[in-house]
């Protein structure tokens, strides 16, 4: 596919705000869960560089109802990393849905004349292939029936579909054919990523969907909130039967949600692997390679520049380590994330646990918690995001989480 | 203990002790001379806080009193001494502790280490030194790695190897064991020729028999296992494995 050098495609990223992210806790109370870091990085910026990595990509708008306090620092500091593409920080005045708070910013989004848009859930993370998927979008604008929006799509088994948006799509021009969300019964093993490339005639269309909500909200027929659209509700569900204008593109590339602490540690895994194609330069290399730092490094493991760890260390797979984060003698760490400024004291074994930051842990400690990865056994297979107790009031075994500066004494 | 055997003439002495639950054994009553008029077997009131410490000095004619067949002699010949008053009771001073349990044994051990401190004559020595805290018993022949904590209350046993920055605490490891580095343990028993792996943690009265091999960063929670076993995954309750 030729670029054109004056064509022009958007970035938006859905946040939310701080009433959202509450499984996220107690890690969302000091930090918006969007500015979490996994695998080294915070979950926004792993979002914003696939969107940077999108040819003619001039422009990320990132879309959520936190303060820009707490929102703009972060953008201002890595503003310098992207030098070709412009990224703000728009804030929405109230909870104005997915399509709403696209709707609202729409001037900003048309600026530039850009093609198309490819709009990112905040709380998705894997290997997406945005390239792929607006040639996609493009090539099915010679169609008869053009797209309004091409959403990604990914395989879950039979009994995990349920929990997400289900997509029933025709399997020979890939148009959708049916869309529900969380079905209480099994509708398609083809589940909604959240990722969606959009065409600028979207506008219009939520334009006339706001109309009707107005009239149909002042003439008393609806209770809910006036100002409040979304996706996949007004959009996706009813367009799909009736118009035929929802294309979906399927992916089996890593594809996961964060919802809960526990997957935090599962995205953490997936991105490190996905260093290794994509950016070999941030993974910590081993004692027999060279490396300055003489630390053992066993799989894929991210270790800041400013931490400071004992060569007797065995550290990996799987973890990542925060900025001026001190690890004693004989600390062994596997499938965990370790946050800025805490403290590791000699011969500790820590695995499956998220320590907070400022938070210290006292020799010869165990800090344990329980994987929640998607069963091996079977392909497609989920993450399984279980409540925090089971029906008998019992804790259900999780990653263990420490939240900001807990202190573990040795014993 | 034997003169007073021989002081007061009778056929038996009983050595008694004073414990806090007496009602777990076999309570003995006896008289200001010590002669025993009966036996109380797990009473359920209050009876004496004096229990069978189970040493006795018996005359060789008491063997008259045995029939040849299977007998208690807790059960059928003392009770019938005492009725013939021929059986007197020794007051135990010091230390005693019944080891049949593993913990009880852990208790005994600490007792006994707690005495080896207060009357250091005889060939077993406490150490000393900045890896140990408190009593501490380690075979001359075992060798100690750099950074560890040992004690209190450990003893070690010929041939041990402790490797580098291992933890432990009123444990027992046995001859030829190995405990690898970063490891710790705390109430422990630790059999012949056992090997523990890196990063392991056994507590709360893990037992380990012959030969045991514990896997890398293991978590045993009281585990009982047996001889010859190898245990690759976690024991998060107390259970016995075999």
């Amino acid at each position: 596919m030729e670029v054109n050098a004056n064509d022009c495609i958007k970035g938006v990223i859905l946040i939310g705000g701080p009433q959202k992210g509450t499984r996220f806790r107690p890690l969302s109370l000091d930090v918006p869960k969007p500015l979490f870091p996994v695998a080294g990085f915070p979950l926004l910026q792993h979002l914003i560089e696939a969107c940077v990595n999108v040819p003619a990509m001039k422009e990320i708008l990132v879309l959520g109802y936190f303060s820009s306090e707490e929102i703009n620092p972060f953008l201002n500091e890595i503003s310098h990393l992207y030098k070709d593409v412009k990224i703000r920080y728009l804030q929405e005045y109230t909870r104005l849905g997915t399509a709403g708070g696209i709707f609202h910013f729409r001037d900003q989004i048309k600026a530039g004349h850009p093609s198309a848009f490819i709009v990112i859930n905040g709380d998705v993370s894997g290997d997406f292939p945005l390239r792929d998927m607006l040639e996609f979008h493009r090539e099915n604008l010679n169609k008869p029936v053009k797209p309004l929006v091409t959403m990604l799509a990914t395989e879950a088994t039979r009994q995990q579909s349920v929990n997400y948006g289900c997509i029933v799509e025709n399997k020979t021009t890939h148009q959708v054919v049916h869309f529900v969300e969380k079905p209480s019964t099994f509708v398609s093993t083809l589940i909604n990523c959240g990722v969606y490339v959009c065409g600028i005639d979207i506008f219009s269309v939520i334009s006339k969907i706001r109309k009707e909500k107005q009239e149909s909200f002042y003439s008393g027929e609806t209770q809910e909130q006036l100002e409040s659209i979304m996706i996949e509700r007004d959009i996706i569900m009813p367009f799909a039967g009736k118009h035929g204008n929802i294309f979906v593109y399927q992916t089996n590339r890593v594809w996961s949600q964060v919802k809960t602490a526990a997957s935090a540690i599962y995205a953490n895994k997936q991105y490190l692997e996905l260093y290794r194609k994509t950016k070999p330069s941030r993974l910590a290399q081993s004692k027999e390679r060279g490396d300055a730092l003489g630390v053992r490094v066993i799989g894929d493991v991210y270790i800041h520049p400013s931490a400071q760890i004992d060569s007797s260390c065995v550290i990996g797979p799987n973890v990542s380590i925060g900025k001026n984060v001190v690890i004693g003698p004989g600390v062994r760490i596997h499938d965990s994330i370790i946050l800025g400024d805490s403290a590791v004291e000699d011969h500790s074994l820590l695995l499956y646990a998220i320590i907070g930051w400022s938070s210290s842990i006292g020799k010869w400690s165990r800090v344990e918690g329980t994987p929640c990865d998607p069963n091996p056994n079977k392909p497609f297979a989920k993450m399984e995001n279980v409540p925090l107790f089971n029906a008998e009031g019992r804790l259900n075994p999780s990653i263990t989480v420490l939240g900001k500066s807990t202190n573990h004494f040795n014993c | 203990m034997l003169a007073f055997h021989q002081n007061h003439g009778c056929e038996g002495t009983v050595v008694v002790t004073q414990v806090e639950e007496p009602s777990k054994y076999g309570v003995v009553v006896y008289d200001g001379n010590g002669k025993i008029e009966r036996f109380v077997e797990k009473p359920l009131e209050f009876v004496s806080n004096k229990i069978n410490a189970g040493l006795y000095i018996l005359n060789p004619s008491i063997l008259d009193r045995i029939e040849v067949r299977p007998t208690s002699i807790e059960k059928e010949i003392f009770p019938a001494m005492a009725t013939d008053g021929q059986l007197f009771a020794y007051e135990l001073s010091g230390y005693w502790m019944d080891i049949g349990q593993p913990k009880d044994f852990l208790t005994g051990m600490c007792l006994y280490l707690q005495a080896l401190r207060q009357n250091s004559k005889g060939a077993l020595t406490l150490v000393s030194g900045d890896t140990f805290v408190g009593n501490v018993l380690v075979d001359p022949t075992a060798v100690i790695g750099h950074n560890c904590r040992i004690g209190p209350n450990v003893t070690i046993g010929p041939d041990v190897v402790i490797e580098d920055g291992v933890c432990i605490k009123r444990s027992t490891i046995l001859k030829g064991s190995k405990i690898r580095s970063h490891s710790w343990l705390d109430s422990c028993i630790v059999g012949w020729n056992c090997v523990i792996g890196q990063w392991v943690r056994m507590e709360n009265v893990t037992v380990l028999g012959e030969d045991v091999i514990v896997s890398d960063e293991v978590y045993i929670n009281g585990g009982k296992v047996l001889p010859h076993k190898a245990i690759s995954s976690s024991v998060p309750e107390p259970q016995i494995i075999m």
